[in-house]
């Protein structure tokens, strides 16, 4: 038995490591070697003079920084608001919907995920592409129906651009939250449902007391999905507004700021790899303390509704 | 009285079905049609099916850029990938899974962590570690990187697939002498094709689509991939919109074939995550 007992511990090993070292090494390593990173300063791809936390005084101290760093901040906050709401809130009732039963649900819940294959890039492109205002379908379909004085410069306007590319990104990913919503209400117990349906239950009552408590688990794993996703976009930025964040940096978003800061020639927009390497740093901290109050939070929620 | 609410209720779910199913098709509806038609007939005609079916953006598209090359690249990166991680986190799953000792569960978690752990925020690392191994600017650069990121997914697919295998199989074929190498191969591998197919077609579509290592990491046009094609060709081909339309269209078409095709797949694998993360 001892023997197999160590037999089984080698190949435990073997089995094991190829899959762990890889994963450690090119995933979760990098992202401390960046932290390192950040500690130090130096005009090659390496920096090598070590400063301390210098970098971050710098970052919060020295306005040519400070202000990039708080406007993407910002805009990311905008971004993810939207994106919640549209793809949590919308999400949550369109899922209500699709769960029902009527003919072609089947193929409804095929189409919805659909959106969600693509690659962002290409839904950005297809989005800036449809609202061009020079041969843009969208603002030829707004005059087609009369509403012609709806138009607006989409993506040239720093007061809706945010907004619109925000739109883009919930409109790629909204069928990830209505599956992902669809298959928690689908985890229901008939019983349940038809019972409350015999008690005369109306839809709205149904939905408040039996679906939403179901599926609470499910609103804080797709919102915690939804926030680390959207702290790091950066392919929409990239399709629809340039890593500048155009216009104006009304669009920049902290992913589009550390591919500038970390990888743009100084004229470009880079601050260096040492500053870069502190962006990351920032970002993974609020990347961090971000889902960790998600989990807080719905994990009293959760409990809430179990008393 | 009922029945007229029920009738409106029904009207309205459907009428809401609808609309959203538009919403869906129509940026893809106008993508691939406006890719057929010429240039002239894009601001003549903006809605319509195109007048005839005009190939030239596609026919010029592989005259003008190397795409088809670009495609193999893609191909190659996400085959060999796939193969790999697949491979390797059915090893590792079956491990822990099967062998008890004292960390199977901090070993699984620490696996599956990393699924929410955001990989782009290492890419100043990685990029100096690609420099150091000599393979920055090659293929090999994206491979090593997308094994590591389709590991977590994999581990996780893969560990309820094993776990559902009788313990029993494996023990008789180590009475009968089979070695634990031998054991992986031959009993359990056969048993978990289903699992092994699933994890590989769900990593396949944000590994078929990733942009962000391309652009980092790749900078000879010899080694684009796909999306990062597609994202130097769209600034190229700027005024051609036929052109531009149809690289949009051939960086689309093949996912939308393989998700219609497989997409049971995905809706099972990625629902059965969320409902058990």
């Amino acid at each position: 038995m001892l023997e197999a007992r160590k037999k089984h511990a080698r190949f435990l090993f073997l089995f094991i490591f190829p899959a762990f070292i890889i994963y450690t090494v090119f995933m979760l390593l990098p992202i401390l070697n960046s932290m390192k990173y950040s500690l130090y300063t130096g005009d090659g791809l390496i920096p090598t003079e070590f400063v301390g936390l210098d970098n971050y005084v710098r970052l919060f101290t020295e306005e040519r920084y400070s202000v990039k760093f708080w406007n993407a901040f910002r805009n990311n906050i905008k971004f993810f608001v939207i994106v919640t709401l549209i793809q949590n809130v919308m999400g949550f009732f369109m899922a209500v919907m699709v769960s029902r039963s009527f003919k072609g649900n089947k193929f409804m819940r095929k189409l919805s995920f659909l959106p969600t294959t693509l690659s962002v890039l290409v839904v950005g492109y297809i989005f800036k592409l449809i609202l061009n205002p020079y041969y843009g379908v969208f603002d030829k379909f707004l005059e087609m129906i009369g509403l012609e004085s709806l138009i607006l410069p989409w993506l040239g306007d720093p007061r809706t651009a945010i907004y619109v590319v925000a739109i883009a990104v919930s409109w790629q990913f909204f069928g990830e939250s209505v599956l992902f919503y669809t298959s928690g209400i689908d985890g229901i117990p008939e019983s349940i449902m038809e019972a409350a349906r015999i008690d005369g239950a109306s839809i709205w009552q149904e939905i408040y007391h039996i679906i939403l408590p179901s599926v609470l688990p499910i609103v804080g794993i797709v919102t915690i999905l939804i926030f680390i996703g959207d702290f790091t976009q950066f392919d929409i930025i990239f399709a629809m507004t340039g890593t500048r964040g155009d216009p104006g940096y009304s669009t920049d978003l902290f992913g589009s700021l550390f591919y500038r800061t970390a990888f743009a020639s100084s004229e470009r927009g880079g601050w260096g790899t040492g500053m870069g390497a502190t962006v990351a740093t920032m970002m993974f901290l609020i990347v961090t303390v971000g889902v960790g109050i998600f989990l807080y939070f719905f994990s009293k929620k959760r409990e809430e509704l179990e008393k | 009285m009922i029945n007229i609410k029920r009738t409106a209720q029904r009207g309205g779910l459907y009428l809401t079905m609808i609309l959203y199913a538009l919403t869906i098709v129509i940026p893809l509806f106008v993508m691939i049609m406006t890719s057929f038609k010429t240039n002239a007939e894009i601001f003549r005609n903006p809605f319509g099916l195109p007048s005839s079916f005009n190939i030239d953006a596609y026919v010029n598209l592989f005259v003008i850029s190397n795409y088809e090359k670009y495609f193999l690249n893609s191909i190659g990166v996400t085959i060999l990938s796939l193969g790999i991680a697949v491979t390797l986190s059915a090893l590792a799953a079956y491990a822990i899974s099967k062998y008890k000792f004292k960390y199977n569960r901090a070993i699984y978690i620490y696996f599956v962590l990393g699924l929410v752990v955001p990989i782009k925020l290492g890419t100043i690392d990685i990029m100096i570690t690609m420099l150091r191994l000599t393979v920055y600017d090659t293929l090999w650069a994206l491979i090593i990187v997308y094994i590591a990121m389709a590991i977590p997914l994999s581990v996780f697919v893969l560990y309820d697939y094993i776990k559902m295998v009788p313990e029993e199989l494996s023990s008789a074929a180590r009475i009968d002498g089979c070695s634990e190498p031998g054991i992986f191969a031959r009993v359990i591998t056969p048993l978990i094709k289903p699992g092994l197919a699933a994890a590989g077609i769900i990593s396949f579509i944000p590994n078929w689509n990733e942009f962000w290592f391309p652009l980092v990491l790749i900078k000879s046009k010899d080694n684009y991939t796909i999306p990062l094609a597609t994202g130097q060709l769209f600034g190229q081909f700027d005024t051609k919109l036929n052109l531009v339309f149809a690289v949009l269209s051939l960086a689309t078409i093949p996912v939308i074939v393989i998700y219609l095709l497989l997409s049971n797949y995905f809706v099972k694998g990625l629902s059965a995550g969320a409902v058990k993360g």
